[in-house]
């Protein structure tokens, strides 16, 4: 007990000493917290609309404006050519070009009419798409509108659209957990197997290993630093999301330490056994970067699982931080409770048994 | 009885064979000298005694503990200070002696007269951080390490390399003294005027040993006549005497060349079959342990 206390000890002084790592730990979360959800945005904004309006009458000036007037399109012009038009999609000064064909007006308060087709750029997808979606439902509103006012008929709305636990769609809100489990992947995943490699390269561990220190104290050493570390990281990134976003958990914030106190020993003791298997910081480092891609896109954390093929929805299984983000999205989000997600909670506490007896099984203190 | 027993012990890293066969014994109380250049096997040799590597083949016993069966208890016995420094740089010199004195589960206190000698003369930078330590200096704190829990046998691995010829010179008076106090030491050296301040040495290279003797009783071993010759020409002359009668070997020695001859040897003959050397000098000399090397290594 006495000789982890002396080790713990050691590696804070070590970190203290440290020129650099004391203020990676505080500033990198704020900044990760405060510039990252600003940027990783899937709100598609200023999408630019051509309108190619052969009808000229009152319907097509009403969609042109409810274009306008829309807070995700900007019409970037009008014109009476579908070539024009085009060329400027072909420009990119363009996303999407509506087209209303001659008589629409009055072809649509009976008889066959001609449809208004629309065309997007769909080099960017997600901008393609969403913007093709938006034009949509702004011409929709449109005509519901115009048909209304036409036949003096109720025409009730057709659906309403209720989004429940992020009213407003907020990307953000989705996003910031996401970002918290990225720093703790980051700080808890590279530290203490940099800290490892780092005893090899400079020849300290030679002299540990001829100690008598057992490889169980050895191991919590280097792990239970980086456990406080990681909830330190866990309060500031907590406390600037309320701060900057008036983010809080829905549920209980005791759940969240708790899933992320599992989720830290189980990436720092993924991170040690890296470390005994590597001899230089190059090695781990690209060894760490191969896992770290397969975590960030792989378990849910910037693209949903569901849309996944199903080999790779099931080889998610795998993958620790998968359960983490439902654990932190359903509490911050949903208010989730304890009993709703023991399975995600058990999943991660397994994770942590198994890569921590992996770490000091692992580490030799003879060759 | 002996504190340090090898018997035949092999290690190879790959295609590399690091020890072939080494046997030696050392006595309880002794300072035991390896002596031999880099890749002789002595860093290999003090790695297996350690017990932070396993051997191939072969046994060694520490302290009459099994290298390999008894590695845990060998570590509480035995001190090691490695060739390359390797405390924390990062911490100050008291903090690295209280952490491997808290390691190894002693007080500093316990053991300060020990290591006094020696932790005395770094005391007044103990706020300093090691690394930020002179050579001398450092080599003294991982001394000081290396002797904090009273281990029975000490192992140094080239302790002096890289240290000014002061500091080399105390270095080996402290280790006299911690021999009296019935530590057995095996110290490796690459230096070879270092071996007479040893009670017995090893020569060794390319993982072989090449001979055990006390430094007089290794001397004696050479009993060729030598002579020592020299010339402003080194070279031609180095080239012009190999090409002699009744010269065995002739290699450089510092300023001069040795030459190592037959008892047919006649100095006379030699100077006249040599030539135009008109600043010839040539006189007997002793032979010196690099001189027993050479000759035993050719063999």
């Amino acid at each position: 007990m006495r000789r982890f206390f002396v080790l713990f000890k050691k590696e804070f002084l070590q970190i203290k000493r440290n020129s650099f790592l004391p203020k990676l730990i505080i500033i990198f979360p704020i900044v990760i917290m405060m510039l990252m959800p600003l940027v990783m945005t899937m709100d598609v904004k200023n999408v630019n609309i051509a309108v190619v309006d052969l009808d000229r009458s009152t319907a097509s000036h009403r969609i042109a404006s409810h274009i306008e007037a829309s807070e995700y399109l900007t019409l970037a012009t009008v014109t009476a050519e579908f070539p024009l038009a085009m060329e400027a999609l072909e420009q990119g000064a363009v996303d999407v070009i509506v087209q209303i064909p001659d008589n629409y007006e009055r072809d649509m308060m009976g008889g066959p009419t001609e449809k208004i087709s629309i065309t997007a750029n769909a080099v960017n997808a997600t901008k393609g798409g969403m913007g093709m979606q938006y034009v949509v439902q702004t011409i929709a509103r449109t005509l519901t509108e115009l048909r209304g006012e036409k036949m003096p008929v109720e025409v009730s709305e057709l659906v309403t659209i209720e989004n429940r636990y992020n009213p407003t769609l907020n990307y953000r809100h989705y996003m910031i957990p996401a970002l918290m489990i990225i720093l703790f992947i980051l700080v808890c995943g590279f530290l203490p197997a940099l800290s490892i490699v780092g005893e090899k390269e400079a020849g300290t561990i030679e002299q540990i290993n001829v100690t008598p220190v057992s490889r169980l104290t050895f191991t919590l050493g280097k792990l239970v630093p980086y456990w406080l570390i990681g909830l330190f990281v866990l309060t500031i990134a907590m406390v600037v999301a309320w701060l900057v976003y008036g983010l809080t958990p829905a549920g209980s914030v005791g759940l969240i330490y708790l899933g992320a106190a599992l989720f830290i020993l189980v990436i720092s003791g993924f991170s040690l056994t890296i470390a005994n298997f590597s001899e230089t910081m190059q090695q781990s480092m690209f060894v760490m970067f191969f896992f770290i891609m397969l975590f960030m896109l792989m378990s849910g954390l910037l693209t949903p699982i569901d849309s996944m093929p199903l080999w790779a929805q099931r080889f998610t299984i795998i993958l620790p931080p998968r359960y983490f983000i439902d654990i932190l999205r359903s509490v911050y989000l949903k208010g989730t409770t304890f009993m709703d997600m023991w399975q995600n909670f058990a999943a991660l506490g397994i994770f942590a048994v198994v890569f921590n007896t992996l770490a000091t099984l692992t580490y030799k203190k003879q060759a | 009885m002996y504190t340090i027993e090898v018997d035949n012990l092999k290690k190879c890293y790959g295609e590399v064979q690091a020890l072939d066969g080494v046997s030696f014994r050392v006595h309880h109380g002794e300072l035991f000298g390896l002596i031999g250049p880099d890749g002789a096997g002595k860093t290999t040799l003090f790695r297996l005694l350690t017990t932070l590597i396993k051997p191939d083949s072969g046994e060694a016993k520490v302290d009459g503990l099994d290298i390999v069966a008894d590695y845990h208890a060998i570590r509480s016995r035995v001190g090691y200070m490695p060739g390359r420094f390797s405390l924390y740089p990062d911490l100050s010199v008291e903090e690295n002696l209280n952490f491997f004195a808290a390691l190894f589960g002693v007080r500093v206190e316990e053991s300060y007269e020990l290591i006094e000698p020696i932790y005395k003369q770094i005391e007044p930078f103990r706020k300093r951080r090691a690394g930020k330590l002179s050579g001398g200096m450092k080599q003294k704190l991982a001394l000081s390490c290396a002797l904090i829990h009273r281990p029975s046998v000490l192992f140094l691995d080239e302790p002096t390399t890289g240290v000014d010829a002061v500091s080399r010179s105390e270095f080996w008076d402290m280790l006299a003294g911690l021999k009296e106090r019935g530590i057995t030491i095996l110290v490796s050296t690459p230096y070879m005027d270092e071996a007479s301040r040893c009670d017995r040495i090893a020569l060794c290279n390319e993982g072989h040993i090449l001979g055990i003797d006390t430094p007089t009783g290794i001397v004696q071993q050479f009993n060729a006549p030598l002579y020592a010759i020299r010339s402003k020409r080194t070279f031609a002359l180095l080239e012009a005497a190999r090409e002699q009668q009744g010269v065995v070997q002739c290699y450089p020695f510092g300023e001069c060349h040795h030459l190592v001859a037959t008892e047919e040897f006649d100095k006379r003959l030699f100077v006249e079959a040599l030539g135009d050397f008109e600043d010839l000098e040539i006189e007997p000399t002793e032979p010196t342990i690099e001189d027993v090397f050479i000759k035993l290594m050719r063999r």
